[in-house]
């Protein structure tokens, strides 16, 4: 736990209009942290207050949208600058595990660029906790972010117009799985048969930022 | 039973007030473009006033009404007629069975909103039967053919989050001859352009893209220059940003807006004033008010 004056510089509050703001931090982990915080218990727990309407997190930022008819600007900037990160690590939301067939397309140049074998490339997906930091390009698709660089690698250069449903893909920091059929330029490396995005769930979304995602061999 | 599509028009959709509140999963909030027309339609028939309702793109729209029903048409005004003979906008009007409602090209604004007595009977997703043209999820757009069950007064739709504290009002549709003013704030990326970029912002008159859309106003005009050379991480995006793309020219984001953007926002128009660019009209003039 730490107090406010030990963390309030390290977070830097934009307008964004009349109902909402942008909050920017210096890294990935800072902006975690401060997800954690402000929506302890999930975003879905009703910990929010009344008349917050999203926190969105992304790369460096987390938006904060609220309803003006229903709290006041200051008030929300106040909640933002006043709540303290949970640095613990301690995930926010429940964890999902995702059974992946390897041997994508790109596991071979993923391994190569990587400079270890393809066995190896499955064991460190299999063998990190990957946290989801945000969402974005579709609904249900999620960065996952780890706690170590050796499986950062470059995005296709060439991205193709089509990957499927259930592709397990790496790219930069990130891992991901596409919800949907859709372009994209990440590394494959496998396939699951979960279901990241079905519209019909009372909880749509299988991956909410927060959650922990661990791979398995299935 | 029910209502029958005769011709969909360029295109109609089914929305509510949309369902915001799920941005961190990647979901655009969605909803009417003009909420309060939408709002007002339902309160002219005792619905609650976030009840789905038919968003008509220039109208195009033909109906056959199978049993009786009560409608209200608002937002764009044109000619709507009801068996042959011009309707009232801006009130409810009963419809016998058996009834024809024709939807002319818009004189003034954009999009008409079609209450029907009841709502319309749609699965619900996340507490909203919007269509979301972006991720698209919700109703597919009408066809021809295609059947509209009425429901059974709207009930049962409530979401905490949408605006309906202010009591909708009859605002007339815009002229698409004279332009528009919008209220904007700097955004969160103000500081990323070149000196002068907020002055050719708000000093300028904007025209209204063809290629516009639920996702996003795109405007055409003198281009406002990036002054940095960095790249934007990408970041939370809310409805009415200015997102400004290496072209210069701004896109504001609507409703079905993506929930994060790569490129920076210089302002964000006021949440009030969305309503009215929900009815400009392409080649439409834009003046920002700053």
């Amino acid at each position: 736990m730490t107090n406010q004056a030990d963390h309030a510089d390290e977070l830097r509050i934009l307008g964004c209009g009349d109902a909402a703001f942008l909050a920017e931090f210096p890294n990935l982990d800072s902006v975690l942290a401060h997800y954690r915080g402000l929506t302890k218990g999930g975003p879905a727990a009703g910990s929010l207050p009344a008349g917050v309407i999203d926190v969105v997190p992304a790369a460096r930022t987390i938006l904060v949208t609220f309803n003006p008819s229903v709290i006041e600007g200051a008030a929300v900037h106040h909640w933002i600058r006043s709540t303290p990160p949970e640095r613990s690590g301690a995930p926010v939301g429940s964890e999902v595990q995702i059974e992946v067939r390897y041997g994508g397309p790109d596991l071979s140049d993923v391994a190569h660029h990587l400079g270890v074998s393809e066995a190896q490339v499955v064991n460190l997906h299999t063998g990190s906790a990957w946290t989801a930091a945000f969402s974005g390009f579709a609904p249900g698709f999620v960065y996952l972010v780890t706690d170590h660089a050796r499986l950062h690698v470059p995005r296709r250069s060439n991205p193709r117009t089509t990957v499927p449903a259930g592709a397990v893909g790496l790219a930069g920091e990130f891992s991901g799985v596409y919800p949907r059929q859709s372009p994209g330029g990440w590394q494959l490396i496998g396939t699951t048969t979960a279901v990241l995005w079905d519209a019909s769930r009372r909880e749509p979304a299988l991956i909410q930022p927060g959650d922990t995602v661990r791979f398995v061999e299935a | 039973m029910g209502i029958l599509v005769v011709k969909p028009g360029a295109l109609t959709l089914v929305e509510d007030l949309g369902r915001p509140g799920h941005a961190a999963m990647g979901l655009s909030p969605s909803g009417a473009l003009d909420r309060a027309s939408l709002m007002l339609a339902n309160s002219l028939l005792g619905n609650p006033v976030g009840t789905a309702g038919l968003e008509v793109l220039m109208g195009g729209l033909v109906l056959r009404f199978v049993t009786a029903s009560a409608v209200a048409v608002t937002g764009a005004e044109g000619l709507v007629r009801l068996n042959g003979t011009e309707m009232p906008l801006n009130k409810g009007v009963r419809v016998a069975p058996g009834s024809v409602l024709e939807f002319g090209t818009p004189f003034f604004g954009l999009r008409y909103y079609v209450a029907i007595q009841g709502g319309l009977e749609a699965p619900v997703l996340l507490g909203s039967r919007s269509t979301d043209v972006l991720s698209g999820e919700g109703p597919a757009p009408l066809k021809a053919g295609d059947t509209l069950i009425p429901g059974r007064s709207g009930m049962g739709v409530g979401n905490s989050n949408v605006y309906t504290s202010s009591f909708p009002v009859i605002r007339r549709a815009p002229d698409p001859e004279r332009p528009i003013t919008l209220r904007i704030d700097e955004g969160p990326r103000a500081d990323w352009f070149a000196p002068g970029a907020w002055q050719r912002l708000i000093g300028q008159h904007w025209t209204l893209s063809p290629d516009s859309n639920r996702i996003g106003a795109r405007l055409q005009g003198r281009p406002l220059v990036v002054d940095r050379a960095e790249e934007l991480a990408s970041e939370g995006m809310v409805k009415g940003a200015l997102q400004v793309p290496p072209s210069g020219l701004p896109t504001v984001f609507l409703a079905d807006h993506p929930v994060t953007g790569g490129y920076p926002v210089i302002g964000v128009v006021r949440q009030a004033d969305l309503d009215l660019l929900g009815q400009a009209r392409p080649g439409q003039e834009i003046r920002f008010l700053g």
